[in-house]
């Protein structure tokens, strides 16, 4: 490999790391500005990420772990032209019908309880999307904000789940009782991370696969780049590839829901997700939508979101603060591709099938 | 029904609606020229926050004020990376709405305290139109509104004058349909879709500002709760016509201020659904409004 190829090869890794030293400056200065110590904020923050073994596995992993899952299924939408902003919603789609099945599980065999409980995820995180799909392949509506509005209904059905049917067994808390053991996943051994990570990136290599290597995929991607581009594949039914890639997509947050309260939370509450499903846009972005990058900018971002922790509790700043630098990040990464084929393929797709 | 129900419906929907009707009516000028702003709801969310904290320090006034230079920054930072750097805009949008949420949130605990003690400010005092504050039902629902209740209803004639009887509307249409086209007719499009970018965000802050200060007196974090992009959306039922996007904030203020009513009436229905209902109303409203209009061409692009 010559020098330059090389060069072109580490181009996206250099543009990623760049983005995200790029929003950790803006923070550091909007913080300085709003009055907070940015040294020991960072510091702080890198404690809390990478400090330890534990700090490593048990906070920035377990957070990693749903971001690469929704990320990936951000990713596969945009790659067939379709954006999907509604993970957030579909995460607690996920996480509803995951909570439903881990309450009436309990005399199954463990290994049939935990699939029926991913199962259950994956079709409740698909049916949310299915409103939105219908209407996008029936009527055109562009699906970015129909998917995105569903992500407020997502919050009042969670509300109302967890202090009505749902709600644990006094009726005293706004959460639900904790899943049998039966259907939880098993943690590795010595830390708070289960092996759903397992599965994350089993299921990073068959979305690469599903893309790279077969003619859906190759079907998939031309109808991402353009109608034109499709036609000339010749014959591709573009209604019927994207709303698969949406439906896909979907349930892939579905089943980020089922992992976090099979193998996190145990039990459903309000916010259980800190944004995972907005956050998996910058991990998709900063990761130009690649299967492979979206593992390691979501163990980044997995990252950032287990600092935030550490640096609302060790240096008093709020942990909202890691916002900025996501959507710092997403910019950056904008802009660095704006002339790429990223670019082209979600420009053709926003709006220009709002009236049509 | 009684005429003190009603009127509590009306007055409620009029007040819900002024928030959506001027964040609508700002989207819809960057619209009308192309452009689609998700960052809409971040503009509005900071709009809310300068409100609270220019209301604070120096009254109403300056609140407002405040909120119009916040929003307008929003959106020029978005203005900035999509029209001027060409980036997409869907995504960009949706990052400043993040930044929004971040920024927002870490200034209101700086600013309010670690916990965000609920602050309680004074609401705009409702302003009575001589005489015409007197007639029955009308004269309360639409006569003793806030200074920004006005504001948001004059709003309509005169962003609908800008598009529709100016130049200027008429160059921002022209690059709305075909970028190219009004390129090659000396229209310099990257500075009039900036311009109309950055009013919209004036109006989001607006619109933000008339949420803290006419409608529930204190901020809290992401307060907007997609009223940001239910806007979008209302642009989209009224057909960018500032008179349809009237029409539509109306109707979805009445959807919301429904629950308030069957309340009243003692219907046990639990209120999350009703928390639910406009956004799967302005869902299905899409569906129905799509297909017979036509839009800009150039939108997201």
């Amino acid at each position: 490999m010559t020098l330059p190829s090389a060069l072109k090869r580490a181009a996206p890794l250099l543009i990623a790391l760049g983005a995200v030293a790029a929003g950790a400056l803006f923070m550091m200065v909007g913080l300085e500005l709003a009055g907070y110590d940015s040294l020991t904020a960072m510091a702080a923050l890198w404690r809390g990420a990478f400090g330890s073994w534990y700090a490593f596995s048990s906070a920035t992993m377990v957070r990693a772990v749903p971001l690469i899952v929704i990320g990936l299924g951000f990713a596969f939408a945009l790659q067939g032209g379709a954006l999907n902003i509604g993970a957030e919603g579909q995460f607690y789609a996920g996480a509803i019908a995951a909570t439903w099945v881990g309450l009436h599980v309990g005399a199954w065999p463990g290994p049939v309880a935990m699939l029926a409980l991913w199962l259950a995820a994956a079709l409740a995180g698909g049916l949310w999307v299915a409103l939105p799909v219908f209407l996008k392949v029936r009527y055109g509506v562009f699906e970015a904000i129909s998917t995105l509005l569903l992500n407020f209904v997502a919050l009042s059905l969670v509300s109302y789940m967890v202090q009505g049917p749902l709600q644990e067994a006094s009726g005293i808390y706004p959460q639900s009782d904790q899943i049998v053991r039966a259907a939880r996943i098993p943690l590795i051994a010595g830390t708070r991370l289960h092996w759903g990570i397992v599965v994350t990136v089993s299921l990073a290599a068959v979305i690469w696969f599903v893309l790279n290597k077969t003619l859906w995929g190759f079907h998939l991607r031309a109808v991402g780049t353009g109608p034109s581009a499709a036609a000339v594949t010749g014959r591709v039914n573009g209604p019927k590839l994207l709303a698969a890639a949406l439906l896909w997509s979907a349930a892939l947050a579905g089943l980020a829901g089922g992992f976090e309260i099979g193998g996190v939370s145990y039990a459903l509450y309000q916010n259980l997700s800190p944004g995972y499903g907005f956050t998996a846009i910058a991990v998709a972005l900063l990761a130009r939508l690649n299967p492979w990058g979206i593992i390691l900018t979501g163990v980044l971002f997995g990252a950032l979101e287990a600092g935030a922790g550490a640096m609302q509790r060790d240096a008093g700043v709020p942990s909202v603060a890691v916002y900025v630098v996501e959507a710092a990040v997403i910019v950056v990464a904008l802009l660095a591709n704006a002339s790429g084929a990223l670019a082209r393929s979600a420009g053709r797709s926003a709006v220009a099938q709002v009236g049509t | 029904m009684e005429t003190a129900i009603l009127v509590g419906f009306l007055a409620a929907a009029v007040r819900v609606a002024t928030p959506l009707m001027l964040a609508a009516t700002g989207e819809a000028i960057g619209q009308r020229g192309g452009v689609i702003n998700l960052g809409v709801e971040g503009a509005m969310l900071v709009g809310a926050l300068a409100a609270t904290i220019g209301a604070s320090i120096d009254g109403s006034t300056t609140g407002v004020l405040a909120a119009i230079v916040a929003g307008a920054s929003a959106s020029a930072v978005f203005a900035l990376v999509s029209i001027v750097a060409g980036a997409d805009q869907i995504i960009t949008g949706t990052a400043v709405t993040l930044g929004a949420v971040g920024v927002s949130g870490t200034v209101y605990r700086q600013y309010f305290g670690p916990e965000g003690a609920g602050l309680s400010l004074t609401t705009l005092d409702p302003v009575r139109i001589p005489l015409l504050s007197e007639t029955p039902v009308l004269g309360p629902v639409l006569f003793s509104q806030s200074v920004l209740g006005y504001v948001a209803f004059l709003a309509i004639p005169a962003v609908w004058w800008l598009l529709f009887r100016t130049r200027w509307g008429l160059r921002l249409r022209a690059v709305g349909e075909s970028r190219e086209a009004a390129r090659v007719a000396g229209v310099r499009v990257v500075v009039i879709r900036t311009t109309a970018a950055i009013a919209g965000g004036a109006f989001a802050g607006l619109a933000g500002a008339s949420l803290v200060l006419a409608q529930v007196g204190t901020f809290t974090e992401q307060m907007t709760a997609g009223r940001g992009f239910v806007a979008i959306a209302i642009v989209v039922l009224g057909r960018w016509n500032p008179m349809g996007i009237a029409l539509a904030a109306l109707l979805f203020g009445a959807a919301n201020a429904s629950q308030f009513m069957f309340q009243a009436m003692d219907i046990l229905i639990p209120y999350q659904f009703f928390l639910m209902l406009p956004y799967l109303l302005t869902i299905l409203a899409l569906a129905g409004a799509v297909g017979h209009v036509t839009a800009p061409r150039e939108l997201g692009r």
